[in-house]
């Protein structure tokens, strides 16, 4: 589903909106030394768990938008298993990119919160093509 | 970098020192946590990256936002500002140590304390040098 709409948050042009619903199973681990531990461990305090989008378009060649993000405590289970989630964050396009877009790939990454010490950014194995429509969605549905 | 507000919670709090690089090639990338300044503002804003679009020649233009925030930074940028760029990227969060701050910052508003740490400091010099 997409629709062209003003955007009204940003400059006063019209840009593509993209309405994505996904669902997400996941199992977050700790990959290091090619070994899958319990993420938090004793020096995890939390995750900042993040759904984005990237693809190119002739505007631009790299675009990366947050649809979707969590934060995650130590104490909670790392797994999520979520269904039917609309994105937490209007997915704008800087232009017209969206439309007839067969490349726009999601992911799942988290920013590892230390209780101190280092905050590293780790992409989960695993991602999927979200291909556009080429025309757009007139009805509001939404 | 000390935290001074509470827009980066549960993450980090008042008083947690903030290790940064600002090594100019490292590309942008969303999930960062940006330390970015707006233009004619002095004090710096630690926030994450929600989007960016960057262009075949490396030219990017970025939105923040503060986790524990409801809505993006677009209302803190300069007026008619949308977006934030390269040059407004003062460092990028690599590490931190909770609360120790709080020392720096009790020192700043208690002269007397300053010099009891310096002090302190200075001993622990002298007796470690036997």
């Amino acid at each position: 589903l997409r629709k062209n709409v003003e955007d009204f948050t940003g400059p006063r042009e019209r840009s593509d909106l993209g309405f994505v619903t996904f669902d997400i199973t996941a199992d977050i681990l700790n990959g290091k030394n090619g070994l899958q531990t319990f993420i938090f461990d004793w020096n995890v305090k939390q995750l900042f768990l993040y759904l984005s989008a990237e693809y190119s378009t002739k505007n631009n060649a790299l675009n990366q938008v947050i649809l979707w993000d969590k934060i995650m405590l130590r104490g909670e289970n790392p797994r999520l298993f979520l269904k039917d989630m609309k994105s937490k964050y209007f997915f704008f396009d800087d232009g017209n990119g969206l439309k007839g877009n067969r490349n726009v790939t999601l992911t799942l990454s988290w920013n590892v919160v230390p209780n101190a010490g280092i905050l590293p950014l780790i992409t989960g194995s695993g991602h999927v093509s979200v291909p556009f429509p080429d025309t757009y969605e007139t009805t509001k549905s939404y | 970098l000390l935290f001074f507000s509470g827009s980066m919670e549960p993450a980090f709090h008042r008083g947690d020192l903030l290790f940064l690089t600002n090594r100019i090639e490292d590309p942008i990338r969303v999930g960062e946590i940006v330390v970015f300044r707006i233009e004619g503002r002095e004090i710096p804003i630690v926030h994450r990256v929600l989007k960016i679009h960057e262009k075949q020649n490396g030219d990017i233009k970025f939105l923040t936002k503060g986790d524990n925030n409801a809505v993006d930074d677009r209302g803190l940028y300069k007026r008619g500002q949308h977006w934030l760029e390269k040059k407004d990227v003062v460092g990028r969060a690599r590490g931190f140590v909770p609360y120790i701050g709080i020392v720096t910052i009790l020192m700043n508003d208690y002269p007397k304390f300053k010099y009891a740490v310096l002090f302190l400091l200075g001993l622990f010099v002298l007796v470690h040098r036997e």
